[in-house]
């Protein structure tokens, strides 16, 4: 099966005024390869079109390969081994969760939201209630404002952790997997004991937190935090040190500043080409202003820098993670609006009042005034937006979640162009995407 | 009230300033030409569908260095309730635009109406590429085109799937789940997990349907509650 070249030229549109826009900063403009299924499946079997001195092959990666970190499926034109442009298929696990979202309450909400980013569940509940709260112009406690940020920091480590995880898988360091995993289930059995759940939390509701932290978080939390730093340490011997790990990563899936930000990218792959931007520092939220922390930037975009942004990142969540320990305010974990957090269990007993609150709560759902906000935090990932759109009913108009991996797949045929078929392993898992929030 | 018209020959190097005096809330702005709004503090530009492209070259020369979401908002049943300024005429779709930038730490939102009848707007792929996906992504769920778009196909749907789920008038299911007919698939070769996963459609609303058994079987946890108080 072979394809030709003269595709392409529909791509590179003369008629595009590219200096008016960032167009002209794409270096690999040809990097991707816009073609149908259609058209794909056309290809297979045919004859050589291309000619003797062109001659390309289209394969499929994924959407089941153990490197695309869920059902990701690649359409890679390659020469020889050498991959040439490439697009990305995403749709396989899309359920309409935003159009869900619509039919669902507002307390309901944070549920729904909290399967997109399955890895980072904390921060989809967070950007929601956030969101939600904004237009209803809800003061939250300072309490779950740190609550919220604690339970945060610990899901960026347990997401980070993951990503080491399955980035040492990826590229060969098979035994990362399993060390990986292990840390981030000590971090998941924190969360169990706090939320219930070690995944899909619904912990972060429009209003505070679902419940207090229990008896004697401070210890384990602590303890945690003693435990990560030697293991890190173990990670930096097993991998950053290792020639065959700098190897493989170094150079690899290589992006420019310029064009990360052209492609709209955030997070780590923005950072590791030297942009100093993160939302908790720039654009302070719940109550990151009052936390010391450093932005870690990368200076090649390659796959290396994005590898070490995230393990430091967990060095720097580690830190914040100790700071909000010690800063933890006393108070309530929720908002004592009646109309917005449903009444304690005990007052349902002694207060009709409640009770009527309870049941208009779990029923009908509060009320939000009407209008429209965007609100955006940094996510493991990068910029993880709500756009929320209420008409002043108990539930959203439009619910639209601006998912960080889906807008970071993008960039994924520019770095790969022109390298090889193994890298692109490499670079997909810098890249980091959660499928689950590309196709929501 | 100041005409949307008025700043348009203000526009060039104090263009920066004047966008940046515009943090107090107040009714009758405007700003590149456009008039603004304010939602919960948030600054609003309601850019003409015409201006859309042109605007969107005007915010990125003036430092709004990234379009971080595209996304649209159909108000077919809920039209007249929306704050609008008065020189815009509601439409049924709406194209949302969020700009990021970096040197101001501040973020700006585009609207633009988009008619029913011709459902089409600039594409902001030219001047933002990052719009790529987010345009294929609304194209896909709202079937607003987008001109100018290198790869205006479907993104999430399968290619062949008929309608676009977010609209107000495509209704949570009730629509069958639409197949090709066989011989058509058999035709096309490509991607046969694809075609698996759509094919387990039916299969999975059947799962669906046994959830009053799971829901008797939660029905048993207040008893456990009971038990340990």
């Amino acid at each position: 099966m072979t394809v030709t070249d003269n595709e392409s030229t529909e791509i590179d549109d003369p008629e595009l005024e590219v200096s008016a826009g960032q167009l002209g900063v794409l270096t690999r403009r040809d990097a991707v390869l816009r073609m149908s299924e259609v058209k794909a499946a056309a290809t297979i079997g045919g004859d050589p079109i291309g000619g003797e001195t062109d001659q390309t092959m289209l394969v499929n990666m994924g959407p089941v390969h153990p490197s695309t970190h869920g059902v990701l499926r690649l359409m890679l034109e390659l020469d020889g081994e050498t991959v040439r442009r490439s697009k990305p298929i995403i749709g396989y696990l899309h359920t309409g969760m935003e159009k869900t979202g619509e039919t669902l309450t507002y307390l309901q909400g944070p549920t729904n939201v909290t399967r997109m980013d399955y890895v980072s569940p904390l921060f989809n509940e967070l950007v929601f209630s956030m969101a939600v709260e904004q237009l209803l112009g809800l003061e939250v406690p300072p309490r779950a404002i740190w609550i919220r940020m604690l339970m945060c920091e610990l899901n960026r480590i347990s997401s980070h952790l993951l990503s080491m995880a399955t980035n040492g898988m990826d590229i060969g360091a098979v035994s990362m997997m399993i060390y990986g995993w292990r840390e981030r289930e000590v971090v998941l059995r924190f969360f169990q004991k706090v939320t219930g759940l070690r995944m899909n939390h619904n912990y972060i509701r429009p209003g505070g937190v679902a419940a207090d932290l229990p008896d004697g978080w401070e210890t384990d939390v602590l303890e945690l935090m003693d435990l990560l730093p030697p293991r890190l340490e173990e990670y930096d011997i097993l991998m950053t040190g290792q020639p065959i790990w700098r190897e493989r990563l170094q150079g690899v899936g290589v992006i420019t500043a310029e064009e990360a930000m052209a492609l709209s990218a955030t997070g780590p792959l923005l950072r590791s080409t030297g942009v100093n931007w993160d939302l908790r520092r720039d654009l302070p939220y719940l109550a990151y202003d009052a936390v010391d922390f450093d932005v870690l930037v990368g200076s090649y975009g390659d796959a290396f820098d994005r590898y070490a942004i995230r393990l430091n990142e967990i060095r720097e969540s580690i830190g914040i993670v100790r700071q909000i320990v010690d800063l933890m305010p006393v108070g309530d974990y929720r908002s004592p609006d009646t109309k917005v957090t449903p009444p304690p269990r005990g007052r349902i007993d002694e207060s009709m009042e409640a009770l009527i609150h309870h049941f208009k709560i779990f029923t009908e759902g509060f009320k939000v005034p009407e209008g429209e906000v965007y609100v955006a935090v940094e996510s493991p990932r990068g910029e993880l937006g709500c756009y929320l759109v209420s008409d002043g009913g108990p539930k959203p108009y439009r619910m639209h979640i601006r998912g960080p991996s889906f807008v970071n797949l993008q960039a994924m045929p520019h770095m790969m162009a022109d390298g090889l078929l193994a890298d692109a392993v490499a670079v997909i898992a810098s890249v980091d995407p959660v499928l689950g929030e590309v196709d929501r | 009230m100041t005409e949307p018209g008025d700043e348009t020959a203000d526009k060039g190097d104090d263009q920066a300033d004047e966008a940046e005096e515009l943090d107090t809330p107040s009714t009758g702005q405007a700003a590149y030409g456009c008039p603004v709004t304010y939602s919960v503090g948030q600054r609003v530009l309601h850019v003409p569908r015409d201006d859309w492209g042109e605007t969107a070259a005007a915010l990125l020369a003036d430092g709004w260095e990234m379009c971080v979401d595209v996304t649209a908002v159909d108000y077919l049943s809920y039209g007249a309730g929306r704050e609008l300024p008065p020189t815009v005429v509601p439409e049924r779709f709406e194209v949302v635009a969020s700009f990021v930038s970096h040197r101001r730490r501040d973020r700006l939102r585009a609207r633009a109406q988009v008619p029913e009848s011709d459902p089409s707007i600039e594409s902001l792929y030219p001047i933002y590429p990052g719009t790529d996906f987010l345009e294929r992504e609304v194209f896909d769920l709202f079937g607003i085109a987008f001109e100018g778009h290198p790869d205006l196909s479907r993104i999430l749907m399968p290619e062949t799937w008929e309608g676009h789920p977010l609209r107000k008038d495509y209704a949570v299911g009730t629509v069958p789940v639409q197949f090709k007919a066989p011989a058509q698939r058999e035709t096309r070769g490509s991607a046969p997990a694809q075609r698996e996963t759509r094919g387990s459609a039916p299969a999975q609303r059947e799962t669906r349907g046994s959830a009053p058994a799971q829901r008797e079987t939660r029905g048993s946890a207040p008893a456990q509650r009971e038990l340990r108080e």
